[in-house]
C-alpha cells in the first residue's frame, strides 16, 4: 500500500492531465494587477471589500485546483479539503451578529 | 479471501493514490485554514464594528502597495516554481527539480527580506504593535505569515540539497502543497491589509 503511489505500476493510478501551470501563474499575476487596479476605483466601502474578497477567492480557488492538484485528487479528499472552508464559513457567520449589534462605540 | 476483500472495499479505493504523509499533509493544511481563519474573522469583526479605529491607521501602509503587490508577484512566482519542481521530482529529473527548489527558496528570502524592510521603515515611523488595533493585526498577520514562509523556506533548502543523493518527489509534493497554501494565505492578507 504504502508504495502504490510511488509511481503507477498499478494500472488504475493515473498521472494526472498535464497541468498548464504558467497559464493558471500568469492568470494570477493579472487578477492581482486587477485587484490593485479596482482598489483605485471607488465603488462604496461595501463594494470594494465584495469586489476585492471575490477576486482573491477565485484566485485561491485557482491554486487550490491547479497548483494543489485537488482537481485531480479522489472525491474523498476532496470532501476532506471542503470541511474546514465550510467551518471557516460556520465561524465567520458565528461572528457576524457582534458586527451588527456592534458594542465597540 | 474474496469475500474478505469485498468487506474492506467500500471505503479502499476511495483515497487509494493518496499516500499517508501527502493525506497528512492535507489534514494539517485543513488545521491551518482554521488557525488562520480565526484571526481573519477577529480581525474582520473589529473592523466592520468600528471601522474608524482602523481605517486611520491603515492609510499608513498604502506607500507600501507597490511594494506588497510585488511581494504578491513573488510568492505566485514561486508557487509555479514549486509546482515545476514537484513535476521534474515525478519525472525523475533531479537537476531541474533541485534548480527549481532553489529559484523556490531564494523568492521565499526575497518575500521575507523585503517585509522586513517594510517592517524597519514602519517601526521608525514609531508605528509598532502597540501603536494601535490595526497595527497589532497587520504585525500578527503578516508575523504569523512570515514564520510560515521561513517553515517552508527552510525544508525547501532540506529537499535541495538531499535531492543530489535520494529520491524525494514524495516529500517535494507534500512540502509544496504547504507552500502553495502559504500563498494562498498571502492572497487574502494582501487586499485585507492594503488595499480595502
Amino acid at each position: 500500500m504504502s508504495d502504490a503511489a510511488h509511481i503507477p505500476a498499478h494500472g488504475d493510478h493515473h498521472e494526472h492531465p498535464k497541468v498548464p501551470y504558467v497559464a493558471i501563474a500568469a492568470t494570477l499575476f493579472v487578477m492581482t494587477i486587477i485587484t490593485v487596479a479596482v482598489s483605485f476605483v471607488n465603488l462604496g466601502k461595501t463594494g470594494n471589500v465584495i469586489l476585492a474578497m471575490a477576486i482573491a477567492s477565485f484566485k485561491a480557488s485557482l491554486v487550490i485546483l491547479f497548483f494543489m492538484h485537488l482537481k485531480f485528487e479522489k472525491k474523498t479528499m476532496v470532501v476532506i479539503c471542503l470541511i474546514p472552508y465550510v467551518l471557516a464559513a460556520i465561524l465567520l457567520f458565528a461572528l457576524f451578529p457582534d458586527i451588527v449589534y456592534g458594542q465597540y462605540h | 479471501m474474496s469475500e474478505a476483500h469485498a468487506i474492506v472495499e467500500p471505503s479502499e479505493p476511495a483515497i487509494e493514490s493518496v499516500y499517508n504523509g501527502k493525506l497528512a499533509m492535507w489534514l494539517f493544511l485543513c488545521s491551518e485554514v482554521m488557525f488562520f481563519s480565526g484571526l481573519l474573522g477577529a480581525y474582520i469583526t473589529l473592523r466592520t464594528g468600528d471601522p474608524s479605529r482602523f481605517e486611520a491607521s491603515q492609510t499608513h501602509l498604502h506607500h507600501h502597495m507597490w511594494l506588497a503587490g510585488f511581494n504578491t508577484l513573488l510568492l505566485i512566482t514561486s508557487s509555479l516554481t514549486m509546482a515545476m519542481a514537484v513535476v521534474r521530482g515525478q519525472a525523475g529529473d533531479k537537476p531541474k527539480q533541485r534548480m527549481f527548489l532553489v529559484l523556490t527558496a531564494l523568492m521565499g528570502i526575497a518575500f521575507l527580506l523585503l517585509k522586513f524592510y517594510e517592517y524597519s521603515t514602519h517601526i521608525a515611523a514609531g508605528q509598532v504593535p502597540n501603536t494601535d488595533v490595526f497595527f497589532a493585526f497587520y504585525y500578527t498577520l503578516t508575523g504569523l505569515h512570515g514564520f510560515h514562509i521561513l517553515c517552508g523556506v527552510i525544508p525547501i533548502l532540506g529537499l535541495a540539497h538531499f535531492s543530489k543523493t535520494h529520491d524525494v518527489s514524495k516529500e517535494t509534493e507534500m512540502v509544496g502543497l504547504y507552500w502553495h497554501f502559504v500563498d494562498l494565505v498571502w492572497i487574502f492578507l494582501f487586499p485585507l491589509l492594503y488595499l480595502i
